[in-house]
């Protein structure tokens, strides 16, 4: 593999691994966000203050990334307990912008200069670089996918879907609103948090650009393409809204155009996105089994 | 008494739906409250089940007060509604609208046993219990809330509007089940109903609610021969 895929293939990864987050939010639990990045840049932030000035390694920093990144989640959750979904559309843009211009002006976060000289993951005495970076990543990933889908088949994962589906008989059931959307917070901001641990140790300098509001709508579109709520779909939009850059490289000034005429498809068309249920990709795959319906 | 409500005031915004009504339901009772359109009877089971806030009064359950209690603690207490409309979660199968039915009562063994009966009751959801509650009929769908809520075994089941866009052959039978609930299994329910007659036959006791206001209340066998409501509700 040329360097070049390899670094392709780690982005793709660990953005799976922060669209995985989101789809718990948006997905499983129904709230919307819009700003999702933020999540991945405190991670991000998190993980490279630690390590640099805090002089921790990446795995003993890890377990308090995902502690602060899940601690924000709880706390910037809170609004989805008062709002309806629009408002806490904006709401959520809102804390993405908020959290930017943190990074961006604030001397402690490194200012516009951003944090450089995050060192490299040390794994078994190997630094880890290359491929090894990759499969890292890919071993991340696929714990996030383990734990989201031991999550759907829990029964918080079930009251999640009650709730998603509809609030008021779902808490006419027993189930807790305040606990479940809070819990979905928390368990896709953790998730957002690895992913933007991974990311600094992988880039080695970040900046608070890296983190606005285009990387979360990035994010969303990769769910909503892949199909929200389902387990793969995340992953598949990763790698759809990952890999179509480099091959239209030559299109580059219309790639905003080709997102946005993607996702118009997709929601005209594919609504449940390209996983979801009663997808093109469902049909022919019962079809193929043989199966009823 | 298993509950009984005091001078309950329901508001929507300024304007009052509910103006200060009380009733009781009896353990083992199957009590209807009956009424036109418009006349407050989803309002009061709302508020009962913490769906709508109660302006003022007391709505205490086994002696305790639960009005200031949230929707999902009550449930837990042992109230389940049959919501109007039956409001099933459409993306989910049968099986897991049951199952959260069952949340926080994580016993695998009651699970089975619960589904064995229920599924008894309304086969058609065995048949259907994998599919999402979407593609059921709209009497598919009313079954599956009422599976839904006595799965948990509740103290008190809250039924609303069960009738509504069911076809004739369908209520009857909803009501049936309902009846035997409460004769065979002793369960207390608490029935919302503009179909007078039907919930005058199988209640005991019923209330005759008018825009907000009890106006009748006794044995639904005297009240089914009272003239005034014959003429009123029965249209005979």
């Amino acid at each position: 593999m040329s360097e070049y895929s390899i670094t392709i293939g780690t982005l793709i990864a660990i953005q799976a691994i922060v669209a995985c987050g989101l789809n718990v939010i948006v997905g499983y639990a129904g709230q919307i966000s819009l700003g999702h990045a933020a999540f991945f840049g405190i991670g991000a932030y998190a993980s490279a203050l630690l390590t640099t000035a805090g002089g921790l390694s990446f795995w003993s920093a890890l377990p308090i990334v995902l502690g602060i990144t899940g601690l924000i989640g709880l706390f910037l959750g809170l609004p989805s307990l008062r709002l309806r979904e629009d408002f806490l559309a904006i709401t959520t843009i809102g804390i993405n912008f908020i959290v930017v211009s943190v990074f961006q002006y604030v001397p402690f976060f490194g200012g516009a200069l951003g944090i450089g000289g995050i060192p490299r993951i040390v794994l078994f005495g190997e630094r880890i670089r290359g491929v090894s970076f990759l499969l890292l990543s890919a071993g991340f990933l696929a714990i996030t996918l383990l734990i989201c889908w031991l999550f759907t088949r829990s029964w918080s994962g079930l009251a999640c879907f009650a709730l998603r589906e509809d609030e008021t008989a779902a808490s006419s059931m027993g189930v807790s609103p305040v606990r479940f959307k809070l819990t979905a917070f928390i368990l896709g901001t953790a998730m957002a948090g690895l992913g933007g641990a991974l990311y600094a140790h992988f880039m080695r300098f970040i900046s608070a650009t890296d983190f606005g509001f285009p990387m979360s709508v990035m994010i969303l579109s990769m769910v909503v393409l892949g199909g929200m709520g389902t387990l793969w779909g995340p992953v598949l939009g990763a790698l759809v809204l990952g890999i179509l850059p480099e091959v239209f490289r030559p299109l580059t000034d219309y790639r905003m155009f080709l997102y946005a005429a993607l996702l118009l498809l997709m929601i005209r068309f594919q609504p449940g996105g390209l996983l979801g249920e009663n997808s093109l990709a469902r049909q022919t795959l019962s079809r193929l089994k043989g199966g009823k319906s | 008494m298993l509950l009984e409500v005091r001078d309950l005031r329901i508001a929507y915004g300024d304007i009052e739906a509910v103006h200060g009504v009380s009733f009781s339901v009896e353990e083992g009772e199957l009590v209807s409250i009956i009424g036109a359109n418009g006349a407050g009877k989803s309002s009061i089971l709302n508020a009962i089940m913490g769906l709508v806030p109660s302006r003022s009064g007391s709505i205490r359950f086994k002696t305790a007060e639960i009005s200031r209690m949230a929707a999902h603690e009550r449930a837990r207490a042992g109230i389940r509604l049959v919501p109007e409309r039956a409001r099933v979660f459409p993306r989910l199968t049968v099986m897991e609208n049951l199952r959260v039915g069952l949340y926080g009562i994580h016993d695998r063994s009651r699970e089975e046993k619960q589904l064995e009966w229920l599924y008894s009751l309304f086969p058609i959801l065995a048949e259907r219990s994998g599919q999402n509650a979407a593609t059921l009929s709209g009497g598919e769908q009313q079954q599956l809330a009422i599976a839904r809520a006595l799965i948990s075994d509740p103290r008190l089941l809250l039924v609303d509007e069960v009738s509504m866009g069911l076809m004739p052959k369908l209520v009857e039978e909803v009501f049936t089940v309902l009846q035997e609930l409460n004769r065979q299994k002793g369960l207390t329910i608490l029935l919302v109903e503009q179909n007078a007659l039907a919930s005058l036959e199988i209640s005991k006791r019923s209330y005759v609610l008018e825009t907000g206001r009890i106006q009748f209340e006794g044995e639904s066998r005297v009240l089914k021969d009272d003239p005034r409501i014959r003429e009123a509700y029965l249209g005979l």
